[in-house]
């Protein structure tokens, strides 16, 4: 599919980085990132997939070089918009002191990149309470700060942390 | 109660879910949600509270309701194991999970109506082909290494759905979908589950 990321394991490559994480998950199950019951596996996966199928693909960067330049920034926060806006009305439901419930899952780990791409397009994410505190909760996280985009092995000088 | 869904006859999303259903024998109601009626039924105030990304399918199971055609398919799979929609082994299951979210993140999202009503009308055919071309150019290559009689091995997994006919996409391309494509069309459960099959297909359209 020419697109980043994926992952050399245990002999074979993955792509797809929910396929990714859902194999991470079944051969390396602790800590969890999906919950045992299966009605709260499903909001996970119903946000990540919102995230990662809804939203993400349409504001990446193969999509806008299609879309004329004047009409790209538009177009990217459109998508990030009516993702976000079905997003919070969603966590009302599902979120405790994460996307669902109080443990860090898989649904938290699509949450802070898109935020990210957000701030990118400056969409503002005063309409998405629950989405920024949800956001600023898990920023705070090592697992979250270490793989932060500012601090990568590949990340330019001047965007350096 | 039965579990009840919300599906457009042609949508690829919900296909997916009406096979998954058809496979595990769920009897289901129907509620048709028509994408293009009224402006688009999936904008009303009462679907969109059901979802809030106004988008079918959605599914009302177990006094819950799920959108998101794979986490709706998970959910079964979770629920009702058997007949198997994915493989046991965990690599066969990243295969078919991959090959999955190629085809619903990576190329349905792109060709979707909602989309293509952004996209100039004169340019929206060639914006799904392209989408379409894509994302099966990089399938065919991938099947090369998953495939037996399906996409994953022998068995029906995580189920496929292939809208090229009506991008009218040249699949010469993709000798390996088009033979599983049509291995899979002759199954029952994906006959009964067609867009031509379903209560609210327009007569015209109708098998």
């Amino acid at each position: 599919m020419k697109q980043v990321p994926a992952l050399k394991i245990d002999g074979i490559t993955i792509h797809q980085s929910l396929a990714i994480i859902e194999y991470l998950e079944e051969t390396r199950p602790t800590p969890r990132l999906l919950p045992q019951d299966p009605k709260k596996r499903a909001s996970v996966r119903m946000i990540s997939d919102l995230i990662a199928g809804g939203i993400q693909p349409l504001q990446n960067l193969s999509v806008l070089k299609q879309v004329e330049e004047e009409l790209q920034l538009t177009w990217a926060q459109n998508a990030i918009i009516s993702g976000f806006n079905a997003l919070e009305q969603i966590l009302q439901s599902t979120a405790g002191t994460y996307c669902v419930g109080d443990e860090v899952t898989m649904a938290d780990l699509c949450l802070v990149p898109q935020v990210a791409n957000a701030e990118r397009f400056k969409v503002d994410c005063t309409p998405y309470p629950t989405i920024s505190s949800i956001n600023k909760r898990l920023l705070v996280l090592e697992a979250f700060q270490v793989t932060h985009p500012c601090r990568q092995p590949d990340t330019p000088t001047e965007l350096r942390a | 109660g039965q579990p009840i869904l919300y599906s457009y006859f042609r949508s690829s999303c919900s296909w997916r879910v009406r096979i998954a259903l058809a496979l595990k024998g769920i009897d289901y109601e129907t509620v048709p949600i028509n994408l293009i009626k009224d402006g688009g039924q999936q904008f009303s105030k009462d679907f969109q509270a059901l979802n809030p990304m106004k988008q079918v399918p959605a599914l009302k199971i177990d006094g819950i309701t799920i959108h998101q055609s794979l986490a709706i398919i998970e959910y079964l799979e979770e629920t009702r194991p058997t007949p198997r929609l994915l493989p046991q082994d965990p690599k066969k299951r990243a295969s078919v999970r991959m090959i999955s979210d190629l085809i619903a993140g990576g190329i349905q999202p792109l060709q979707n109506l909602s989309v293509l009503k952004q996209v100039e009308e004169e340019l929206q055919l060639t914006w799904a082909q392209n989408a379409i071309i894509s994302g099966f150019n990089a399938l065919e290559q991938i099947l090369q290494s998953t495939a037996g009689t399906y996409c994953v091995g022998d068995e029906v997994s995580c189920p496929q759905v292939f809208l090229y006919y009506r991008f009218k996409v040249d699949c010469t391309p993709y000798p390996t979908i088009s033979s599983i494509n049509k291995r899979l069309l002759v199954l029952e459960a994906f006959q009964v589950t067609h867009p031509c099959r379903q209560p609210d297909t327009p007569t015209e359209l109708r098998a």
